[in-house]
């Protein structure tokens, strides 16, 4: 199996992030590391691989993202593509998606592309099934379990009531959830190994992508802190509780 | 990263941030790979020493699980090459220390004994056999070593051991007790110095020989979170290839020492950063007289002692770091660090327990098990005093041991 994994960088996944004048996450010269959410999916490529298969782990980023490569790739991640071009900042979700399009293209045989359900840091979600859209394969998304029987793709789907069983066809992109997998820790031996694993530094024009291409049609146009949760009522009359709780509901529409 | 180093080089860099836990940006003179075994250690130091050490330390036991989840990722011997081993260079061996001891000081200890005290010697002194037989497994965690040099009756002063090796036919007979051994009574594997009518000799005991039992000391209230033991040798016969072939003389379990201690001057500063970073977020959160006793005079006083110590101690212990992997250091100089290190770790962990007040003599905060810790790291691998005469030794050129 030959799969490809997409993995972000993202400053400082433990403090909170800063934001910039441009209404946009501050990346550069900051701290920061392979998304955590990311971490699963690149260990259940490295579970699907087995020991003769090749995981790719595939970013775009500034200079820094690097790091997300290199935390796969001593993970046991096989090799690394970093796609790097000053025009890409600012990139939206569609721009991201057909960098990252062209680099899967590249990968010659590749059975299967991974990625978490969402970044830690900007929270879309939306990335993956643009990938899939662009390439124009399967999407599969929320796995909490993949394998792979007889070229066919099995995957556990969580839904909110439980999960469903899905099937499809090789290849597909598939998002993997926190609760697929524990990512395992990267040995000093795999340190050690990842720098001398193979790493490709693309530009926008090395994917024959044009300025067209990576243009972001999305704008920032402000931010708002999101508003504080109201502290909730407590009733502790219980002769009073039934008759409101069935005002707030009627009041809710639910009933 | 290139383009980091170029600005560097070109002096336009940007001031670095002030960082309380980094506060001289020490950061930046690590390489991508130092800094990634950093984070891979104290990721799982995090993860499962953090939240066992209050019991551990409190039951007074050493998980020995753990033993092979630090082989598995590579901490086990991890500056020796070859044999399984990770073979990373000094200053990673040393950062690696530093998170360990910033856990507890029984971690830290069970791994310099096993990589430094166990897996060196025969890594450096044994024969191809004895590699192959024993280093693979002590990198993996499967088999645990210990070291045993100490005597009840000789400690500072080893050189006049009395347990002793003689020949019988072609076989070798032990017969002495060993004091004081870290990981003893868990050992597969004992390194045993013995003196011999050729001089001191390294013997490798296995678990099981007969005539070799060890005895756990108990009521220990410093390095709980580890194994501590008597070893005792009763005509315990070893064949010929049970000696390490390489080495004759002290010199051979003094080598040994020089590389644990070094792996010392980082942990301790280890141990001192947990205290530090605890006494720092407790005097920002502590309210007296209606105002956090970080904002009294005494108070910061103390933190700014604190924070300019572990700076200096940490630069320290890199610098030597650098000076190994160059191939420069000296034992001198080690003793150096170890003599600083330690004395202001421990000053660090007392200050901090100030600042905690009635908080600070409890498990709940880190504070007092890392004092207590320490109590033992000043000691062991070689005391101050021993230290500081073989520093007074270095400079005048004078012993004054005896
Ligand atoms: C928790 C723990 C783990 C240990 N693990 C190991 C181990 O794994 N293997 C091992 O072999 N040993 C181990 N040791 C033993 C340790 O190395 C010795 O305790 C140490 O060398 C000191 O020896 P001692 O305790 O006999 O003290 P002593 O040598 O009796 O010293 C007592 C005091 O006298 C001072 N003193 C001695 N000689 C002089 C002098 N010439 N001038 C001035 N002052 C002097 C000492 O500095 C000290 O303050 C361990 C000890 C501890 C506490």
């Amino acid at each position: 199996m030959n799969i490809v994994v997409l993995v972000k960088y993202i400053p400082n996944p433990e403090g909170t992030p800063e934001m910039g004048p441009d209404h946009r996450l501050k990346r550069e010269g900051v701290e920061g590391a392979l998304d955590p959410g990311d971490e699963h999916s690149v260990e259940a490529a490295l579970q699907l691989a087995g020991s003769d298969g090749e995981v790719t782990l595939v970013t775009m980023g500034p200079e820094a993202a690097v790091g997300a490569l290199r935390r796969g790739l001593s993970m046991g991640g096989h090799k690394g593509v970093h796609v790097l071009d000053d025009s890409l900042k600012g990139a939206d979700v569609l721009v991201t998606a057909r960098v990252l399009a062209a680099v899967v293209k590249r990968q010659a045989g590749f059975d299967l592309v991974l990625a978490g359900v969402e970044s830690t840091d900007g929270y879309t979600g939306t990335l993956p099934m643009a990938v899939a859209e662009l390439l124009d394969l399967p999407n599969v998304t929320f796995a909490r379990k993949v394998e792979v029987a007889d070229g066919t793709l099995k995957v556990e789907r969580q839904t909110e009531a439980g999960y469903d069983e899905v099937e499809c066809p090789l290849p597909a992109v598939v998002t993997v959830t926190a609760g697929a997998n524990e990512p395992r820790y990267p040995t000093l031996k795999g340190i050690m190994q990842a720098k001398q694993k193979p790493m490709d530094t693309l530009s926008v024009s090395d994917l024959g992508l044009s300025a067209e291409d990576v243009k972001a049609t999305q704008e920032v146009m402000g931010l708002e802190p999101v508003a504080a949760k109201e502290a909730g009522e407590v009733i502790e009359d219980p002769e009073e509780a039934p008759g409101r709780v069935v005002e707030f509901l009627t009041k809710a529409k639910v009933i | 990263m290139a383009t980091t180093e170029a600005r560097r080089a070109a002096g336009t860099g940007s001031p670095a941030a002030l960082d309380p836990l980094d506060f001289l940006d020490v950061d930046a003179l690590l390489s991508d790979e130092e800094r990634m075994i950093r984070d891979a250690t104290r990721g799982w130091v995090r993860d499962r020493i953090l939240p066992g050490i209050e019991g551990w330390f409190d039951r007074g036991e050493f998980p020995t699980e753990v033993a092979g989840e630090l082989g598995q990722l590579g901490l086990l011997g991890m500056h020796l090459t070859g044999y399984g081993c990770a073979g990373t260079n000094a200053v990673s061996y040393g950062l690696a220390c530093m998170e360990l001891e910033a856990g507890d000081s029984g971690f830290r200890s069970f791994v310099s004994v096993q990589g430094s005290l166990a897996m060196f010697p025969i890594w450096k002194f044994g024969s191809e056999e004895q590699k192959q037989e024993w280093l693979p497994r002590m990198a993996a965690g499967e088999v645990i070593g210990c070291f045993g040099l100490t005597e009840p009756d000789f400690g500072s002063d080893p050189s006049n051991m009395r347990t002793a090796a003689r020949r019988e036919g072609p076989d070798w007979v032990l017969n002495g007790t060993k004091m004081w051994i870290t990981s003893g009574g868990i050992a597969g594997l004992a390194v045993v110095w013995a003196r011999t009518d050729e001089g001191i000799r390294g013997f490798l005991v296995p678990r099981g020989t007969p005539g070799f039992s060890t005895k756990d000391i108990e009521r220990k209230l410093s390095l709980r979170a580890s194994v501590t033991s008597e070893l005792v040798l009763e005509d315990c016969r070893l064949p010929e290839e049970a000696v390490l072939p390489g080495v004759t003389g002290l010199k051979g379990p003094l080598s040994c020492l020089s590389e644990a201690r070094y792996g010392i001057v980082w942990g301790a500063m280890g141990a001192a950063r947990s205290c530090y970073q605890t006494a720092l977020e407790y005097a920002k959160s502590r309210v007296q007289f209606g105002k956090p006793i970080g904002g009294f005079q005494l108070t910061q006083e103390k933190l700014a002692d604190m924070l300019v110590e572990l700076n200096k101690g940490v630069l320290l212990a890199l610098h030597l770091g650098r000076m190994k992997d160059e191939g420069r250091v000296r034992p001198e100089h080690v003793s150096l660090g170890k003599l600083n290190n330690v004395r202001e770790a421990l000053a660090i962990a007392r200050q901090a327990r100030t600042i905690l007040g009635a908080n600070g003599i409890t498990l709940e905060y880190p504070v007092i098990r890392h004092m207590n810790n320490l109590e033992s790291v000043l000691t062991y691998e070689g005391t101050s005093e021993i230290h500081t005469l073989i520093l007074g030794q270095a400079i005048t050129g004078l012993a004054a041991f005896d």
